[in-house]
């Protein structure tokens, strides 16, 4: 489990729009740089992420080497009904990271 | 009358206004740093957050949010008890080390940076304060500044030479600043990661190829003491945004 940060509103309209963030920590080594002891720093990154909204994928994301480290996305998601909104990153090693929150719809 | 003011002017030495590093940002930079959900700094500031509750910082401080509020605005300090300089993160290793038992954190590591994000965050937006109110801290103080203003390295360059003489021109790609402490610790877009004050320390005797003091040698808390009074009223940025 890495920490990670998620922005997801409390409450929405029916229909709106709302705005969700999702950010983890992680260096993200794409294996061409060195340390300070001149040894290679090996390939270390995400490669998952996926959001579910009430239970479906709405969002997933494939990562590739190059992207910078601590990772950000945001997206739009429609709100429909009250129900949770889970993130999910899986590092190349398969661990998980999981994050939620719960989304009420007015 | 109006000719000695202009000598007395002239004589006064170059005190210049202290500039945080963050107007010498690009717009992009300083909206990253704004940005209080996106800042990358910030997840370092909720590791604190979590440690302080972990380690048990809240049995004896309580809620952060008030009890640490303007504390690391006037760190370093000077302790009576411990009869020498305390820079926050020494301040935050003794509580842990003498109050909690715990291991110590060195240098630099990601736990102590943690929690020093956690406890300077408490005080974003009040400006620094450290205070030179007695003989121990201003003979530190000038013993910083004589550090600072000294050459060094294969290069024989002065902190000054970089951060006083040639504030705002170019160094290939990077524009030089005051070289400022009140956004420590910084999340650097460069190192793509937190670093403490210590971090861009070593990183600045690095640029100049000169070996930075000893873990133990007492100049580091001279410099902090120096470099942080000379941001005095600078408003405390942590976690700052820096290239
Ligand atoms: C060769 C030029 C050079 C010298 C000499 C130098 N630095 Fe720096 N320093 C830089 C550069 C480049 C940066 C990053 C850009 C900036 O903020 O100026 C920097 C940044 C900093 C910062 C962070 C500023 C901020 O806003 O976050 C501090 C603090 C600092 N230096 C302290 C020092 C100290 C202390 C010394 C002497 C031991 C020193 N520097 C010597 C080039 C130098
Ligand atoms: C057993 C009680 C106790 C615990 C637990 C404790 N502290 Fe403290 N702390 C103190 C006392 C007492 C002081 C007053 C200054 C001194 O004597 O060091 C203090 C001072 C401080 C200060 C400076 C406050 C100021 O106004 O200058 C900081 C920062 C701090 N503690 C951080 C921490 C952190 C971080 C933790 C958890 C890792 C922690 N403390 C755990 C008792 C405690």
């Amino acid at each position: 489990m890495f920490n990670t940060r998620i922005r997801v509103p409390e409450t929405a309209a029916a229909g709106e729009a709302v705005e969700i963030r999702a950010m983890i920590m992680h260096p993200m080594d794409n294996g061409f740089t060195y340390s300070t002891q001149g040894t290679l720093i090996p390939v270390n990154i995400i490669t998952d992420f996926t959001c579910r909204y009430l239970g479906e994928v709405v969002v997933q994301v494939r990562l590739e080497p190059g992207i910078s480290a601590n990772p950000i996305f945001t997206f739009s998601l429609r709100a429909t009904e009250s129900g949770p909104v889970e993130f999910e990153w899986i590092d190349q090693n398969g661990d998980v990271t999981t994050a939620s929150a719960d989304l009420t719809v007015t | 009358m109006r000719a000695l003011a202009v000598l007395l002017l002239l004589a006064a030495p170059a005190q210049a206004e202290p500039v945080s590093g963050y107007d010498f940002l690009m717009p992009e930079t300083q909206a990253l740093q704004d940005d209080d959900f996106a800042n990358p700094g910030l997840l370092w500031v909720d590791q604190g957050a979590a440690l302080w509750a972990q380690e048990g910082c809240t049995g004896c401080h309580g809620d952060a949010t008030g009890s640490m509020r303007g504390v690391g605005a006037h760190y370093p300090v000077w302790s009576d008890e411990r009869d020498r300089i305390v820079t926050i993160d020494e301040q935050i290793d003794y509580c842990r080390t003498e109050r909690l038992g715990l291991d110590p954190l060195p240098r630099g590591a990601t736990d102590m940076t943690a929690l020093d994000a956690y406890v300077m965050h408490q005080s974003r937006g009040l400006p620094v304060a450290v205070a030179l109110d007695r003989p121990e801290l201003t003979e530190a103080h000038a013993r910083g500044e004589e550090y600072y203003y000294t050459p060094r390295g294969q290069l024989d360059l002065a902190c000054a030479d970089c951060h006083v003489t040639n504030e705002g021109m170019r160094l290939r790609g990077e524009v030089l600043s005051q070289g400022q402490a009140n956004g420590f610790p910084i999340y650097r877009q460069l190192w793509q990661d937190i670093g403490s004050l210590d971090r861009m320390i070593r990183w600045c005797h690095e640029s100049v190829r000169a070996a930075p003091p000893a873990d133990d040698d007492p100049v580091w808390e001279d410099l902090e003491l120096y470099l942080r009074a000379r941001g005095n009223g600078l408003p405390v940025e942590t976690p700052a945004v820096r290239r």
